[in-house]
Formats: C-alpha cells, sequence, structure tokens
C-alpha cells in the first residue's frame, strides 16, 4: 500500500480562498534572511533580535538537534520540503504598532480585510497580529493589564519578563522532541506569551492572527502560556496565506502550563492556502484540577501534522480535546490528540470529526497513555469521519498506552457519506445542491462549533461554505 | 386556462425497471385530489418523480408547472418555484436545527421569487412561533436537529411545518398519514386543512382511505400499477373502502 499522495498542481484550488484570503502585498522587509539554514542564519536571528546568550546558545543546540533527527516517515509526505529554499527569517517592519495606524498601510490593508482590527474593537480582549516572521501589532486591554496579566509577542516577553519566562520556556516542549520542534527552536520568532495571575479570569478572547505573505517563506512563531492557580483565559488564533504556486513551511511551538485549578483554552482556526506545510507541535501541562481545553480546527494547508496534547500532571486534572480536519482538494490532514493521563483521577474527553471530499484526506491519529498509579482515571475517544466522494480517504489511527488497571477507556469510530437522501431532503426545499452539502457539512461539526464563541461559529460555518463552493456535481 | 401542476402521460423507470407506465393528472390551486393506491402501485414513485428525485427516471412525458415543462428540473428548482413534497420517511440531518433550516430554505424561496432580503429575524421568530402553534409542537422544536431523534409524530408534523412556512403552490403529501395514531393524524389533518384554499393545490397520496375522514378531497384517482385506472368524487374513497382495490381492478379490466 502506497501512502504517496500524487502531487497536485495548488493553483486551480479552492478558487474561493484566492480572492478572500489568498492575496498577497508587494512590500519590501526591512531584513530578509538568505535562503537556507546554516549556524550563520540562526546567529543572525538571535543577533537581529539582541538576544541573551542563553537564547543563543539555546537556538544553536536546537539546530544540532535538528540536523541530528530524521524526518518522520509516518503521517504525510515530508519528503518535497527543500530545508534550503526557505527564508527563514523575513523581518517586514521596523517596530512593531502600538496603534493599527503606526502598522504600515499596506500590512494595516490586510489586517483590515482579514477583519482583525474590527474584531478586536467587538468581542477581544487583546489582539497580536504577526506578519512574516515578527509581531507587527500587539496590545491587551488597559483593565486587563491592570489586574497583572500580560500579552506581549514572545520575543519582547523576553526582554522584559525574562525570569518568568526562563521558568518556563521550552520546559514543556523540549527542542529535543521532534525535527520541528527542534527546527522552531532554533528559528524562532514571534508568537503569543501569555500570563494571567492566580484568580484572573480573562472573560474575552485573546486573539493572535498569523499572516504569512512572502513566498518561500518559513514561518516560526512560539507560544508561551501561562495560567496561574485558579485563573482562566481564552486564546485564538487564526491564519492564513496567498497562494504561491512553491511551498511555504509553518512550524511553530506552542507551550502552555495550566496550574491548580486553572483553565486554558486555546481555538485555532488554521486556513492556510494549500501551499503551506503546516507541523506544529502544541502541548499542555495540566496540574491538579487544572482544565487544558484545544480546539482545534483544520482547513488549510497542503499537509498539517498536528495532535495537540495534554499531559495531566496532577490529580483531577481534565483535558478536553476537540478536533475538526478537513481535506479538499491535494490536502491532507494528519490531526489528532494526545492524552496522558500521569497522575490519578485524571479525566479526558477527546472528540473528533474529519471530512474529506475531491481526492483529499483526513485522519485522526491519536494517544491515550494511562502511567502506572495513575489509577481512576477516565478517558473517552470519539471520531467521526465523514467523506463525500469515492476519490477521498480517511483514516483513523488510535493508539493506546495503558499500564493501570483502574481505569475507564472509551473508544468511538465511525464513518459515514452524505447520503444522497439527505441531498434531495434538503435540495427539494429550495437548497442548492452546494448549501444542502455544506449544510450537512455544517451539522456534521456543529458538536464543536458550538463550543466556539459565536463570531468564530459563523466564521466556521463561512469557511465550511467557501471549501464546499462548487464541489458536488 | 392552464392547470398549475399538469401531468402529461408521464412514464418513469427506477433503476431501469418501468413503475410509471402513462399517468396524466391536472391539479390547481384550490384544489384538494386524493390518489389511492395498492402497495407497489408507484405511489411514491409519482411523489420523487415530481419533487425531481434523481434516482426515478421520467422515461417520457412531461411534468409541467404553470404551463413550463419542469421535467428536467432539480429538485432545488422545483422547490423554489413553488412544488412542495411532504415525505413519507424524512430524513435526519443531525448538527442542523429546524430553525436553521427553516431560514435557510425560505430565504431560498423568497429569493427566487424576486425578494433579495432575508426575513427579518424577528419576523421570522415571529412566523415560526405562529406555525408551530398551529402544528401543537412546542417551542425547543425550532432548536432540535431536523428529524433527528424525532418519533414518528414529530417527523410528519416537522413536514407541515415546513409546507405551512414555505407556502407552496403545490403539495404533494406522500403517505402522511402513515404510522400515525389517531391524535397526531388529526393535528397533522389540521394542520394541512389550515393551509388549504385558494393559494394551495394538494396531491394527497394514501393507502387507507382513513386520513379521507379528516381532509375531504374533492378528487380521488386510483393508482394501480402505474396507471390511474379510474378517477372520481370523494365517493370513490368509500366505494374503495367497500370493495377494496380488488374490486375496481376487476371492473377496469372489463
Ligand atoms: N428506490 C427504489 N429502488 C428500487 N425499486 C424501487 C424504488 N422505489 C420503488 N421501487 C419499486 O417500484 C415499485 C413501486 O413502488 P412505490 O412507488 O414505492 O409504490 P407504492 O408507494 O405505491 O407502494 C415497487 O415494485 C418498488 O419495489
Amino acid at each position: 500500500m502506497s501512502d504517496q499522495q500524487p502531487q497536485q498542481p495548488v493553483l486551480d484550488i479552492r478558487e474561493g480562498y484566492k480572492e478572500k484570503f489568498g492575496f498577497h502585498d508587494d512590500i519590501a522587509p526591512v531584513y530578509k534572511s538568505r535562503k537556507g539554514l546554516d549556524p550563520e542564519v540562526v546567529s543572525t536571528i538571535s543577533e537581529m533580535k539582541k538576544e541573551p546568550a542563553w537564547m543563543r546558545e539555546f537556538r544553536l543546540k536546537s539546530l544540532e538537534h535538528f540536523e541530528r533527527k530524521p524526518m518522520p516517515t509516518w503521517g504525510g509526505r515530508l519528503s518535497d520540503i527543500d530545508f534550503q529554499d526557505i527564508y527563514y527569517y523575513l523581518k517586514p517592519v521596523d517596530e512593531q504598532g502600538r496603534t493599527w495606524e503606526d502598522v504600515p498601510a499596506d500590512i494595516k490593508r490586510t489586517f483590515d480585510k482579514l477583519g482583525i482590527p474590527e474584531a478586536e474593537q467587538k468581542f477581544l480582549s487583546g489582539v497580536g497580529a504577526q506578519y512574516d516572521s515578527e509581531t507587527v501589532y500587539h496590545k491587551i486591554k488597559e483593565s486587563l493589564s491592570a489586574q497583572g496579566v500580560i500579552f506581549l509577542d514572545t520575543g519582547s516577553a523576553l526582554e522584559q519578563h525574562p525570569d518568568l519566562f526562563r521558568e518556563h520556556f521550552g520546559t514543556v516542549i523540549p527542542p529535543s522532541d521532534n525535527k520541528f520542534a527542534a527546527l522552531n527552536s532554533a528559528t524562532w520568532s514571534g508568537g503569543s506569551f501569555i500570563y494571567v495571575p492566580k484568580g484572573v479570569k480573562v472573560e474575552l478572547p485573546l486573539q493572535a492572527y498569523f499572516r504569512i505573505n512572502a513566498q518561500n517563506m518559513g514561518q516560526f512563531e512560539r507560544t508561551l502560556i501561562i495560567v496561574d492557580e485558579g485563573a482562566f483565559v481564552h486564546y485564538v488564533e487564526g491564519c492564513t496565506a496567498p497562494i504561491y504556486a512553491t511551498d511555504s513551511l509553518h512550524a511553530a511551538v506552542v507551550e502552555i502550563v495550566v496550574k491548580k485549578g486553572g483553565r486554558c483554552r486555546y481555538t485555532t482556526i488554521q486556513n492556510w492556502s494549500n501551499n503551506v506545510y503546516n507541523l506544529v507541535t502544541k502541548r499542555a501541562m495540566a496540574h491538579e484540577d487544572a482544565t487544558m481545553e484545544w480546539v482545534d480546527a483544520n482547513l488549510g494547508s497542503k499537509l498539517t501534522m498536528k495532535y495537540p496534547s495534554v499531559y495531566m500532571v496532577g490529580r483531577g486534572a481534565h483535558a478536553e480535546i476537540l478536533s475538526i480536519a478537513f481535506a479538499g482538494k491535494g490536502q491532507h490532514q494528519d490531526a489528532g490528540a494526545k492524552v496522558v493521563h500521569a497522575a490519578p483521577d485524571t479525566t479526558s474527553n477527546v472528540m473528533s470529526k474529519s471530512i474529506s471530499k475531491d481526492g483529499g484526506r483526513a485522519g485522526y491519529r491519536g494517544l491515550v497513555k494511562v502511567t502506572k498509579g495513575s489509577g481512576g482515571c477516565k478517558s473517552t475517544v470519539k471520531c467521526d469521519a465523514l467523506i463525500l466522494d469515492e476519490d477521498s480517504r480517511s483514516d483513523t489511527y488510535p493508539y493506546m498506552e495503558i499500564e493501570e488497571d483502574m481505569v475507564s477507556i472509551g473508544h468511538e469510530a465511525t464513518v459515514s457519506k452524505i447520503g444522497d437522501e439527505q441531498l434531495f431532503y434538503l435540495m427539494s426545499r429550495g437548497i442548492p445542491e452546494d448549501e444542502a452539502a455544506a449544510m450537512v457539512v455544517s451539522g456534521f461539526i456543529e458538536p464543536i462549533t458550538k463550543e466556539l464563541p459565536m463570531e468564530y461559529a459563523v466564521e466556521m460555518n463561512r469557511l465550511i461554505q467557501l471549501q464546499m463552493e462548487g464541489s458536488v456535481g | 386556462m392552464t392547470p398549475t401542476l399538469h401531468i402529461k402521460d408521464l412514464h418513469v423507470a427506477v433503476e431501469g425497471k418501468p413503475i410509471l407506465k402513462g399517468l396524466s393528472l391536472s391539479v390547481n390551486k384550490g384544489e384538494i385530489h386524493a390518489i389511492m393506491g395498492p402497495n407497489g402501485s408507484g405511489k411514491s414513485t409519482l411523489a420523487n418523480a415530481l419533487m425531481g428525485n434523481p434516482k426515478y427516471e421520467i422515461t417520457s412525458g412531461q411534468v409541467l408547472f404553470h404551463g413550463e415543462d419542469i421535467s428536467e428540473w432539480a429538485a432545488d428548482e422545483r422547490g423554489r418555484k413553488g412544488l412542495f413534497l411532504a415525505f413519507q420517511y424524512p430524513t435526519a440531518i443531525p448538527g442542523v436545527s429546524v430553525a436553521n433550516f427553516l431560514r435557510m430554505a425560505l430565504q431560498a424561496r423568497r429569493k427566487a421569487a424576486g425578494d433579495e432580503k432575508p426575513l427579518p429575524p424577528k419576523e421570522f421568530r415571529k412566523l415560526m412561533k405562529e406555525k408551530m402553534a398551529l402544528l401543537r409542537v412546542d417551542d425547543s422544536f425550532a432548536g432540535r436537529y431536523i428529524n433527528d431523534g424525532f418519533s414518528g409524530g414529530e417527523k410528519k408534523r416537522a413536514e407541515i411545518l415546513q409546507m405551512a412556512m414555505l407556502r407552496p403552490e403545490i403539495a404533494v403529501l406522500d403517505e402522511t398519514d402513515s404510522g400515525l395514531d389517531i391524535d397526531a393524524l388529526r393535528i397533522v389533518s389540521e394542520g394541512v386543512n389550515a393551509l388549504a384554499g385558494p393559494d394551495l393545490g394538494v396531491l394527497l397520496i394514501t393507502h387507507y382511505q382513513r386520513i379521507l375522514n379528516y381532509i375531504k378531497p374533492q378528487f380521488v384517482h386510483v393508482l394501480v400499477d402505474g396507471r390511474i385506472v379510474k378517477s372520481g368524487g370523494s365517493e370513490l374513497a368509500h366505494e374503495l373502502e367497500a370493495h377494496g382495490y380488488d374490486g375496481i381492478r376487476e371492473a377496469s379490466a372489463a
């Protein structure tokens, strides 16, 4: 059996994407590293950022890990990535904006088109906007900073909160974790740093938006979130990129620490163009009675390999991982979840919904692990796949490592197709075929979209509609 | 006068097998027709073919709606034009609420009628409430997923609720009485009667005479083996009740 996907031209797909998200700006960056990766490029990034020596050492060591580690042979087809054909650092502006007026007009126009300043006004506690390698705008409501909430781009956090930063950075995901975590650790730039002090609840979400603009770009943002005891935060990230004929690479690392009784929700709406490799490591440590929730929707990219994970290291911790993977023509979504029950009485709930169409491939890859001594754990995993046509494919790879007897583990998987009767029924009421199909798909993922704030649920359904346009025939 | 719905010498095949073998019938707005026939006579085939189910192939003949041949039209075009089918077995669409579905459907129908603007949310809710009261379903119904976990009676009520919202010109009711207890049958029939009037033509497809105690047709047609073998007034239904389909079959063969 072959795992290889035939190479498909990327220019003619997701037509609707082009107009709304697939445009690009012709801007002259302030600095662009030469193509390719070596210690010199890595050192230059560190120098340009005026980092302390320990960080430069960390980067160079990480580069060694990256070079030593073999490419994963599972997941998706990675062999086409040419690491020497990528720009690893591209600085679009000299300084980060404190107001949108500070942001260069071209770049601001892009974020306007994407609706970011508007959303900030309406329903967010703070916004970060990253453009290629750097954050061009970052702001949090003053009432929150007054309570001690920190929301900065990660580079600024290293500068302004060196101790808090160093205490946690790289502790959840060490550079040696996997090849792409090592790559990120060597080249990281941008991303969000959040600290929520004890007992503080951030009511409205904080949002970051990641935009790739340049061709052959590598974006390596790095996010670190620390939720102190009894605190709460909801962080939302979105991303898009122009459509290019050559590939871009997005390899982020997201580390989260949720302390005793705290709760963190992390929502992603991944909508990269179809020429982006999206290889992201996301992991959270949940301490005693803490709750970590990943809501992870993947609609874009050429290949996504992403398995948000939660290590439950304190008694009574809880993990919730809800994911959507939508693979259209030429796309492969290898998404999933990983829950590690490393303390007694911890509970987890995993729900995955995958949709594949026009030859796309979407799958669930998941691990449930219970370590010895973690009695009283409970885990339920439910994966549902919806396949829209004969050419498309869905895979499920559930792994389990259970080292304890007194646990309750449930796993359930279903595969379905859009029924002709469903389409006929909806169409008989006057609804056009592609809208009818989009409706069935929206219904299929509803158990997850209903978890999203209203604005994002609307956005999500709009994106699904875009994916479905002109598809059925 | 051009009939609202005019079925002309309709032949329909399912998976290559001829089922309807030359069926002709006209239904006008303001009329209620009943088509009665034994199992396998082609009743559901007629309903599906009229609505444009792609599984049912019109091999010859025509379906005219306001004089326009719609036999080649997709189901959604027919629906937007004002044709409606109350399904015998309504399909569940998990995750899609009745209200959302009806909002989309109503918008599509209004758009086809030249009104680009969707109904304002407030008016839509008011309309929903009014029609749900007519079918005696409680408010929570709007938020439930279409036909998902509905009882037989709820499904049929939901069909008539949709009909009430979409206000078709011609409604085909495919064995709407099947699987209903007496109370549910009464509620559903009252719903249909409340909607009937000069703006609506009804084609009621049924195996049993029972529903005709509640909905009174002016015209009754007997379908046997893909053809209408006898047409008459409401007295024909009673004749059927007394003599069964065999009596009619023999009489028409003679
Ligand atoms: N979807 C279908 N696939 C195959 N055969 C069908 C289908 N629908 C109807 N038929 C056949 O067509 C004939 C008429 O069926 P139908 O129209 O359902 O009659 P009625 O509704 O009067 O019982 C039957 O022989 C039935 O087996």
